[in-house]
């Protein structure tokens, strides 16, 4: 039943949140849905039996669909992130108003609902439907909340996605009629023994869709419009949690079930998402504006998990792993940071910033953390996950392991020079008058500094949780 | 049988009792009892419990397929009466006429879902499309309104002229007005059939594919949902093309054999032109209800799937495309007769002034881009489910899905254009009990989105 719960909580609460007219109410409300979700997540993983986390009823039974969620290792791990994240996004932009608010807190939790659908689902089609239920609310969140050219950025988002949706809905009913018990359940798709020539265009039909969603290179267009445009809030979901959706996609539901396709097409993909890596490094390392250049740098990240996918590797799964969750750790951190920036001075721009390190030393402090992180140094957490990774890479290919390492520079480059001209320097006339940040965010961000220093240290944890996901994965091999 | 001829006496009872009494709303509640009793008249028929029965020679035949779409033909057009009754009353002066050609329109849904002749297929659309052609002029002063429904009619006329040319050839070539399967040459065990029957079959296809508006015949849709009065575009472009629909397949099913391999081509090719037209030139609309026309071609083009796939799934899929449909039109158009602005422009900030209205026609723009949770969604499933499990052109699907997504490009300008655009969107009255109905509506769409058997199932219960 925990996996019930852990979609009718938010869910339920978001749609009462719809009909909260009071600002603060609604904060509150959402806040306390939101912590009330974590608790029971980390309940229902960590202390009720197994029986307890999956769940199963009928649904279609004439289209052999059944109302099936289960946990593994993967999906505990990225409920726990889900989790983590919204009662964290909620306290750090507590402070900030936005029109309608009960409307905009009840689609955040609707999101997170959709989000926890996804990755609890154990059936195709209530995957698809979760997939893309946890759309929709984004859709409006953008467009109602975001900046100056949202309409467009989201619209580019929504449409982007949703072709690679219907293209997943193409192969899902394929491999469907293939089963030999005319089932949706992942354990009848996984069973289904298709032919390589087959194979190969199923995998391209679920791998666009998940690849749009990552974003791998040349599937990104979208992502630096949207992330710069939407609230920053939304943003934090968007890359904290929902690009996860896409890896989890991959070795959930597509590397299983297409062995042959997925070794065919290894090169191209891995090159593909090298090439990403490097390309979103060096255009972050021209921006100005911070919620574009943390956009791009999730690229360059997200490429690099990517690529790992498909070296074939357990080591370098095991990194993936872990890496999804750092990294959704991370990146929440350096948009709160950003967004506490930009709501107190009203800039995101590098060349309006400077020597805010004197006016606000805690602020500082977190983000160097949160960039120390970024770039993967030792005692942080992105470290295991990418030394992981690049194992795996190593192991797959000495040159292509190689360039990729490129962007570990590239990302340090970047990343310091962030720091740096926002941190130090001469204060000038927008930060003359700053104050440090607001102990709401304090909080927010000293949570994630303990993540990210305590899995930099230990993270044997995060390992355990999903042996048994990377084990099953690479159980075909 | 019940049906056909309830169907027609409420028609003359309707006519009647527009001499009786001049209250507009009296007619109404009529109306909406007519439609009631005819459902119920069906049901019995349906279940067997009481049915006229008259030997029609095999021309008529009533199976569960037929009757349940009867059925649920007949509560669209209850819904519609409910939401929409209001603005039946004000499209023109003889308000009692037009619920009887609504009922006469019925008549003919309810032969077509029963036909089991060329003979019968000809006088189901004959009954059927002769009301419209009126009902498209019913705002008499309006010159577009005239200028749609002489074109309706003059284009009507010549396709009519095509069917009897076609079901002339074929029963010169075959001597019956049957739809049973052409004989099976024992020795080859394949078909032979005549030039002349080919070539009839194929102007049956061309008139057919004319009244569901499938391109490359689809030139008089635009000009004719446009122009006419927005309350009947309403009915036209839902319950009567969903029985055009039904009245395709019911007339392919067995024949489409007798056009060999070339039948999957030829639909193929009608197909990708319908979704190709309709769809992209949608996009380019400045007006809503034009938009909506264009749209209802593209939706045509995926109820032709049903056709393409021919399989079990596929007339299920059929039914529920009727009623993903339908239900979302109606709605749509619902709440576009209330606007005073049918341009983009005019749903401007729809949303601050009236959320309730901006919210429902927003579940039904998800539920016609076929987005889950509402009943579009599964409406689409079932027709590229049906014509996956054919096998061999999955890239028709394919093709279909890239035009789902243009779709809603277009869809999604009206909910871009109520709730993320400044704006004075100006409608007329709303009362509480059209909102409530629009409310009832969408919660309909999206419980047939989450349980699509509950409307499947009756088919087989």
């Amino acid at each position: 039943m925990i996996p019930v719960f852990l979609i009718l909580l938010p869910l339920l609460t978001g749609i009462v949140g719809f009909f909260i007219k009071e600002a603060n109410a609604a904060k509150g409300w959402a806040l306390l849905s939101a912590v009330l979700t974590l608790v029971v997540a980390v309940a229902g993983i960590y202390f009720y039996p197994s029986a307890q986390q999956s769940f199963d009823a009928a649904w279609l039974p004439a289209l052999g669909s059944r109302f099936t969620l289960s946990m593994d290792g993967m999906s505990k791990m990225l409920v726990l992130l889900t989790a983590i994240s919204f009662p964290l996004i909620f306290l750090a932009t507590y402070k900030n108003n936005y029109k309608n608010t009960g409307a905009f807190y009840a689609l955040m939790m609707l999101t997170q609902a959709g989000l926890m659908g996804v990755f609890v689902a154990n059936d195709a089609l209530l995957f698809y439907f979760f997939w893309e239920l946890a759309l929709i609310p984004v859709y409006f969140l953008c467009s109602l909340w975001g900046g100056e050219k949202r309409i467009a950025a989201t619209f580019k988002f929504f449409i982007y996605t949703f072709i690679g949706s219907l293209m997943m809905l193409a192969g899902i009913l394929y491999v469907y009629f293939q089963t030999a018990d005319h089932s949706f359940a992942w354990q009848s798709f996984y069973s289904v023994q298709m032919p390589p020539a087959q194979q190969s265009l199923i995998f391209w039909l679920f791998f666009v869709a998940f690849a749009i969603k990552m974003p791998i290179f040349p599937f990104h267009t979208w992502q630096p419009d949207a992330y710069e445009q939407s609230p920053t809030a939304t943003t934090m979901v968007l890359s904290g949690v929902m690009v996860k959706m896409g890896i989890f996609a991959v070795i959930k539901w597509l590397l299983p079930f297409f062995p042959a396709a997925a070794d065919k097409y290894a090169q191209v993909i891995i090159i593909l998402s090298v090439v990403g890596m490097l390309y979103a490094s060096l255009i972050a390392i021209r921006q100005d504006d911070v919620k574009r250049l943390i956009a791009y740098s999730s690229i360059a990240h997200i490429g690099l998990m990517s690529a790992t996918l498909f070296t074939n590797s357990r080591v370098g799964l095991e990194g993936v792993m872990i890496q999804m969750f750092n990294h959704g750790v991370n990146v929440i951190g350096l948009w709160i940071v950003a967004d506490a920036i930009e709501q107190q001075l009203g800039t995101r721009k590098f060349s309006d910033l400077g020597g805010l390190a004197q006016k606000a030393p805690a602020l500082a402090i977190m983000l160097v953390v949160m960039a120390f992180a970024n770039i993967a140094l030792p005692l942080t957490n992105a470290f295991i996950g990418e030394f992981l990774m690049f194992n795996g890479l190593f192991s797959y290919n000495i040159w292509i392991a190689a360039i990729a390492g490129i962007s570990i520079i590239l990302g340090a480059v970047y990343t310091l020079n962030m720091v740096q001209k926002i941190f130090y320097g001469n204060t000038n006339a927008a930060t003359e008058n700053a104050v440090d940040i607001s102990g709401n965010i304090k909080l927010a961000l000293v949570v994630l500094v303990v993540i990210i220093i305590a899995l930099g240290v230990y993270p044997q944890p995060m390992m355990d949780l999903t042996r048994d996901a990377v084990g099953a994965a690479m159980a075909g091999k | 049988m019940n049906a056909i001829i309830l169907s027609a006496l409420l028609g003359v009872v309707m006519m009647f009792s527009g001499i009786v009494t001049n209250n507009k709303s009296v007619l109404k509640y009529i109306a909406a009892v007519g439609l009631l009793l005819l459902i119920a008249a069906n049901l019995l028929d349906t279940y067997a419990l009481f049915k006229i029965n008259i030997n029609t020679h095999g021309l008529l035949s009533f199976e569960k397929f037929g009757l349940y779409f009867n059925t649920l033909a007949f509560g669209a057009t209850f819904i519609y009466v409910c939401l929409s009754g209001r603005d039946v009353e004000n499209a023109g002066i003889n308000v009692a006429e037009y619920f009887a050609l609504i009922f006469f329109v019925l008549c003919g849904v309810s032969i077509l879902s029963g036909f089991n002749g060329l003979l019968m297929l000809f006088l189901g659309i004959e009954i059927l499309s002769i009301p419209l052609y009126i009902l498209t002029g019913a705002d008499k002063r309006n010159l577009k309104s005239n200028e749609a429904s002489l074109k309706y009619f003059l284009m009507g006329s010549f396709t009519t002229g095509i069917m009897l040319m076609g079901i002339a050839l074929v029963y010169g070539a075959t001597g019956s007005f049957g739809l049973e399967a052409p004989p099976v040459i024992p020795t080859t065990g394949v078909i032979n059939p005549s030039f002349l029957q080919v070539a009839g079959l194929l102007l049956l296809f061309v008139a057919m594919a004319f009244k569901v508006s499938a391109a490359p015949f689809h030139f008089w849709t635009p000009d004719v949902y446009d122009g006419a009065p927005s309350v009947f575009t309403s009915f036209m472009a839902t319950i009567v093309k969903a029985a055009g629909f039904i009245a395709f397949i019911r007339l392919f099913q067995h024949q489409s054999v007798v056009l060999g391999p070339s039948w999957k081509i030829i639909l193929s090719f009608v197909i990708i032109a319908t979704l190709l037209i309709g769809n992209i030139t949608a996009v380019f609309q400045q007006s809503v209800k034009r938009m909506l026309a264009y749209s209802s071609i593209a939706q045509a083009g995926f109820m032709l799937f049903a056709l393409f796939a021919g399989n079990d799934l596929s007339r299920e899929g059929i039914i529920l495309y009727s009623v993903a449909y339908s239900l979302a039109t109606i709605g749509i158009f619902a709440v576009l007769i209330k606007m005073s602005d049918y341009t983009f422009d005019g749903f401007n900030g729809l949303a601050k002034k009236q959320p309730v209205l901006a919210f429902a026609t927003t579940i039904f723009l998800l539920s016609l881009a076929g987005i889950p949770l509402t009943a579009g969604f599964f409406a689409k499933y079932y027709m590229l489910a049906a014509v996956v499990k054919e096998g061999g052109a999955l890239w028709l699907v394919i093709i279909a899905l890239f035009f789902a997504a243009v779709s809603v490009y277009y869809y999604f300008k009206v909910i871009q254009a109520m709730y993320f655009k400044e704006g004075d969107a100006e409608t007329a009255e709303v009362t509480g009990a059209f909102k409530t109905g629009l409310i009832l509506l969408a919660a309909l769409v999206i419980l047939v989105g989450i349980w699509p058997s509950s409307v499947l199932n009756w088919l087989y219960f």
